[in-house]
């Protein structure tokens, strides 16, 4: 059977996008999906309107490429689709467990940011945002701009770490300009670090939050918490698909390919590092995967700045011991299921707990608890099973074809 | 502007635009408590990029749909578990 299309991008992120954009200039056959209703990921999220977003969505938007959104890629018949296939499921956030961080109010950080942008109205509430990393900052930023009284940044990375991490952006100019414009932006609002959430109060909803800096507690009143501690490859499409995965992150060479021929993997999914490692990996898989490897060789330079730029986020950002040790025995750790802490804790691997307690085998089938025990105790979900992403039933009858 | 539409929650209007999620729709509603969990806790969203399923809920007869990944509809019937406060 023919492939309808010679490359299948899953992901219209930056680095999808990239891809699509770049390998169907190359005159290939382009195919890309997404489980969102609109292309641009979590970080671009459709606005037309602005810089380097608004160029390549527009570009994306005048190209051939047959974009279908709303479209999920579930298991292997992915790989009927196109000759080649281009992954890039990108990230989700980082969540570490708190009392009280299941109570309505609490949001992601990039959560939080997603809602907004899908119309959520925030003006004149107060909101404390706590967490970890360069997320922080930027939907702070959006928060204000949309009217919202944000109480307090708490980063809970301290100030030393966060010096060399800023002393080393003048490499990297376009990220200079965006953490100068987020720290304007942010003038008038409270931005601490060495400071992080130990518990949220509240019955129905949050209603105050109680942050921990230099010795000191105190609480926040709050309508809503936003919290989150960086990112987690989404790499379960590409593990089901048998792509290597090393360290959490899909293992790719020079040409962005995985260990699997054909598949190829860009953005945050290889390592998290931000949209420009996302741009430059994006076109040099779709390069690769168009036959244009001269061309895909003199964006390396670029790729390797970035990745070096991603291992500082990395190093800057990474979870102190206090924040790994938050929960209490009664906190639920699988919000699906409701595990508490003191039934996760003490199984040794991931089998055992899952036999044991049904942790991870709710709605979310260990999305987000998975990522909690790989941070807490270093493992986690390691055999993901068909379908990747929660899929209707209608979906896993459909034939094998499009 | 955007141009306004209805959405029903529980039969109740709702308005919101074509633009919005039905999880922003519930939010800016005032609806706090989307589902709860088997221990009988208030859930709403966690994530917002269709990875935590707590903001699931029924659309147009449909069970289980991510709440923050569909955008609101004219006429959308959105079914709560529990009656909106």
């Amino acid at each position: 059977m023919s492939a309808p299309f010679d490359i299948t991008v899953v992901g219209a992120g930056p680095a999808g996008i990239a891809a699509a954009v770049t390998a169907v200039e190359s005159g290939a056959r382009v195919l890309l999906i997404d489980d969102n209703p609109r292309p641009g990921g979590q970080i671009w999220r459709g606005d037309w309107n602005s810089g380097r977003e608004g160029d390549w969505l527009n570009r994306l938007a005048a190209s051939h490429v047959q974009l279908e959104t709303s479209t999920a890629a579930i298991d292997e018949r992915i790989l009927d689709k196109g000759r080649k296939l281009i992954l890039a499921t990108g990230a989700r956030e980082l969540f570490l467990p708190f009392p009280g961080w299941t109570l309505p109010g609490v949001t992601g950080v990039g959560g939080l940011q997603a809602l907004i942008k899908g119309g959520f109205d925030v003006a004149n509430k107060r909101i404390v945002l706590a967490g970890s990393g360069p997320l922080l900052l930027a939907c702070a930023s959006l928060a204000r701009e949309k009217g919202a009284s944000v109480m307090l940044v708490a980063e809970q990375s301290d100030s030393a770490h966060l010096r060399g991490f800023t002393a080393s952006l003048w490499r990297h100019p376009g990220k200079l300009i965006e953490g100068a414009r987020l720290g304007l932006s942010l003038l008038g609002s409270a931005y601490k670090t060495n400071c992080w959430v130990e518990s949220a109060q509240g019955r129905e909803h949050v209603e105050s939050v109680q942050l921990r800096h230099a010795g000191r507690t105190w609480q926040e009143r709050s309508v809503l918490l936003a919290t989150g501690f960086g990112l987690v490859p989404n790499t379960e499409l590409a593990a089901l698909l048998g792509c290597h995965v090393e360290d959490g992150a899909v293992h790719v060479g020079d040409w962005q390919q995985t260990s699997r021929p054909s598949i190829y993997a860009a953005g945050e999914l290889t390592g998290i590092g931000g949209v420009d490692k996302s741009i430059v990996e994006g076109r040099i898989a779709a390069l690769a995967a168009t036959g244009r490897e001269a061309e895909a060789r003199t964006l390396f330079s670029d790729r390797t700045t970035w990745r070096e730029f991603a291992a500082g986020l990395l190093r800057t950002f990474a979870p102190r011991p206090e924040v790994l040790s938050l929960a209490a025995a009664n906190t639920p750790i699988c919000r699906c299921e409701d595990i508490p802490l003191s039934e996760v804790a003490a199984h040794g691997n991931w089998r055992d707990l899952k036999l044991a307690t049904r942790c991870g085998m709710g709605f979310c089938q260990g999305r987000i608890c998975g990522s909690i025990t790989r941070a807490l105790y270093g493992y986690g979900p390691n055999s993901p099973r068909p379908p990747a992403v929660p899929a209707p039933i209608q979906a896993l009858l459909e034939e094998r074809e499009l | 502007m955007p141009s306004t539409i209805t959405i029903f929650v529980n039969s109740k209007p709702v308005p919101a635009t074509p633009e919005t999620t039905v999880a922003a729709a519930l939010l800016n509603a005032g609806i706090t408590t989307f589902r709860h969990s088997p221990r009988h806790e208030p859930r709403s969203p966690l994530c917002g990029m269709g990875i935590c399923m707590e903001c699931r809920v029924t659309i147009d007869g449909v069970p289980g749909l991510r709440s923050c990944q569909t955008l609101c509809r004219e006429g959308m019937q959105v079914q709560l578990e529990v009656e909106p406060a």
